[in-house]
């Protein structure tokens, strides 16, 4: 309690509020812009918070990362072509609500509801991660090997429709992260001394998100114009607060546990409170499908939360389990901080000040973002050749700003026809970035393990909790399938299927 | 993804007359699978080539360096025998979706070579002329390429854009971008 104080008055400084305002109104600024989602917006604005001390930058993360998940919902709820799936639900029914001229109420329960949400996974995040870290702090490498097994086995294997796709990006992620010199040898880098320290993760995850994505949408690019639905100032009546202050509570329980596991994201939660909601509507049931406000607080909240809970895993073990925590994690390895338990002994003023930026973010997004909502609605009407021109910009800026070599500017391009063809052939993205930087930690660990017990492998599996994680990535692999064995017993597919059926209506 | 966006992006299939939709229930092989699958194996191969000739490390180091590089390249080309196997079988990769993104045109070569071509430029002339040009140069080509033809009004503002970032990166983050053929005036 009283280190978290302790963050509040080194965030609370003015120099450091001033961070974190000018943190969430970009986030909010660049996160609203249609295409962009918070990975995407993160990416792109680490170069911004490069030569500011760590404390700072971690203050404009908070709100850069706050900021874009609250842009991305703007959009969706105003555009009703949500950039990713955590979007898809809100898109459902705030969008419904938007076209009903409830457009203020959809956006006022979205944004209150995200940041109760995120005040109560805030707090629980404050609560479980010391304590999980000091619970991690003791493991072995053998444990540490076998969690980042895990953590690489599910975003791969739980999340995405395909796993063959799934483990062909892990593994064009792994051969990335080869990449580099390796015990004084050089590995896989053409002779080229440019790539002797690696390649910049920075500029891989901008690469793949912004240029791929530009390339991508340029390819394909609507030619006529969206409908944008004209906003007043979000508000709502007594009867709107009184339908959304349950969802946002069962939402917030949904996403908390969801994020934190590590195979989070807020797909599930969003879902599963979604449909919660729908069954627990009563009399308001009818309006589901037609712009029901709890079917944008519920998982608006959930969303929010989710995001909190993957901070759990990723500051106390260090373990990224979404496309946003991944960047987040190269940012932090960039400020020369690296996520885990021994963070929290080794810098314990920098975790706490982070942890109660989160709350300041949180709360500015509030008070900043409900009266300038009309404002960012505005940026959606943003010409598209100046959009993708402008991320080019921005992804080339920030690749440049690296080391101010055209090499990096010309890694950016071929990561970014890569990022191009990911989004082709369907191959998802969060494996590979988990991959690029769980790879060289994977390899660490695993010599580490090794040397300690001079070579002999039955040390992978001769702590107790390796064996739990290896059972439980057992499971993850084999689930399915034995699932799929009993018959009339298909439950995770037909939850997939009800997820595709959802998006087809939203869609449509 | 519907058939004529597939058609598009795979160049060999282009002879076949755009109204000839397949049958439902027999769609057509997705060709250009061949080609990822083909591109996945020569960077597995490469990768276990090159581990093979990495030296052994040190004396006492149990994980070799090229331990990682076998399992992984042999990964590659196991995924890419399964990816080829796959799509023989029908398998069909579905593009992603996105606000801007509509996947029932074909795709645009026309746009997206022209791209390229000013990233290349961008590649080509950063070091050399400095951010403030190159910049400008980038966002205007960009847009002109994405269908705005004002191109006095996009070189306007990119100038404006690269000229600023440059100044606040320079002067309000610390982050000393070289000015190029710029130094001096800026």
């Amino acid at each position: 309690m009283d280190a978290l104080l302790t963050g509040f008055e080194l965030a609370l400084t003015p120099q450091n509020l001033l961070y974190a305002v000018v943190g969430v109104l970009l986030g909010t600024a660049v996160g609203v812009l249609p295409g962009i989602g918070p990975a995407m917006t993160v990416a792109l604005l680490l170069p911004v918070t490069y030569n500011v001390s760590p404390s700072a930058a971690l203050i404009m993360f908070a709100g850069i990362y706050y900021g874009g998940m609250y842009g991305g919902s703007t959009t969706s709820i105003l555009l009703n072509t949500p950039g990713e799936s955590s979007s898809v639900i809100t898109a459902l029914e705030g969008n419904k609500m938007a076209k009903a001229g409830r457009a203020a109420q959809a956006l006022a329960t979205a944004a209150i509801g995200s940041f109760v949400a995120g005040t109560i996974s805030t707090v629980l995040l404050v609560a479980l991660a010391p304590t999980v870290a000091e619970w991690v702090v003791v493991l072995g490498a053998p444990s540490y090997f076998a969690l980042m097994v895990l953590a690489l086995i599910a975003v791969t294997s739980v999340l995405g429709s395909s796993k063959l796709r799934g483990f062909i990006s892990l593994a064009v992620g792994l051969t990335i992260g080869l990449v580099g010199t390796a015990t004084g040898q050089a590995r896989l880098t053409f002779g080229n001394p440019l790539l002797a320290d690696g390649i910049d993760i920075v500029v891989v995850a901008v690469a793949i998100f912004a240029v791929g994505e530009a390339l991508w949408v340029a390819a394909h690019l609507r030619r006529r114009p969206l409908e944008v639905i004209p906003v007043g100032r979000p508000w709502m009546d007594r009867t709107d607060w009184g339908r959304s202050w349950k969802p946002w509570l069962r939402g917030t329980a949904y996403g908390f546990p969801f994020g934190a596991l590590p195979a989070g994201g807020a797909e599930m939660p969003t879902f599963l409170s979604y449909i919660t909601e729908r069954r627990l509507a009563g009399k308001h049931r009818a309006e589901f499908g037609k712009g029901a406000i709890e079917g944008v607080a519920g998982p608006e909240a959930a969303n929010n939360a989710s995001a909190a809970g993957t901070l759990v895993p990723l500051l106390a073990i260090g373990l990224p389990t979404t496309a946003t925590a991944a960047v987040i994690l190269a940012a932090m390895q960039g400020y020369g901080l690296q996520p885990g338990p021994q963070l929290f002994e080794a810098e314990p003023e920098l975790v706490w000040t982070l942890l109660a930026s989160l709350f300041i973010a949180n709360t500015l997004l509030l008070v900043i973002n409900l009266p300038m909502a009309p404002l960012w609605a505005k940026l959606l009407r943003i010409p598209r050749p100046y959009l993708y021109a402008g991320i080019l910009f921005f992804a080339v800026l920030g690749a440049y700003s690296v080391n101010f070599q055209w090499f990096d500017v010309a890694l950016l391009g071929l990561f970014g026809a890569l990022g191009f063809a990911m989004r082709r052939f369907g191959l998802p993205v969060l494996p590979l970035i988990v991959g690029v930087i769980l790879g060289p930690r994977l390899e660490e660990q695993l010599g580490q393990a090794l040397q300690l017990s001079r070579g002999d492998v039955s040390a992978l599996w001769g702590e107790p909790v390796a064996v739990i994680v290896y059972l439980v990535i057992a499971a993850l692999l084999l689930g399915p399938l034995v699932l799929r064995l009993i018959p009339g017993r298909q439950g995770p597919e037909r939850l997939e299927d009800d997820i595709d059926a959802l998006e087809e209506e939203v869609r449509s | 993804m519907s058939a004529p966006a597939d058609r598009a992006a795979d160049p060999s299939a282009s002879d076949h007359p755009p109204v000839d939709h397949p049958p439902a229930d027999h769609p057509p092989v997705d060709r250009a699978q061949y080609g990822l699958a083909a591109v996945l194996a020569v960077v597995g191969v490469w990768t276990v080539v090159d581990s093979a000739g990495l030296g052994p490390g040190f004396a006492d180091q149990v994980v070799r360096p090229a331990a990682f590089g076998y399992v992984i390249g042999s990964g590659l080309v196991l995924l890419a025998l399964l990816l080829a196997v796959a799509t023989a079988r029908g398998d069909r990769a579905e593009g992603e979706a996105g606000e801007d993104v509509d996947l029932s045109s074909g795709t645009d070569w026309r746009t997206l070579a022209g791209l390229a071509g000013v990233l290349v430029a961008t590649v080509a002339l950063i070091d050399w002329l400095g951010w403030a040009v190159v910049g400008a140069l980038l966002f205007a080509g960009a847009a002109t390429v994405l269908g705005n033809r004002h191109w006095v009004r996009n070189l306007l503002i990119g100038a404006v854009l690269s000229v600023a970032s440059w100044y606040g990166f320079y002067v309000g983050l610390g982050i000393p971008i070289p000015a190029g053929v710029l130094d001096g005036v800026l």
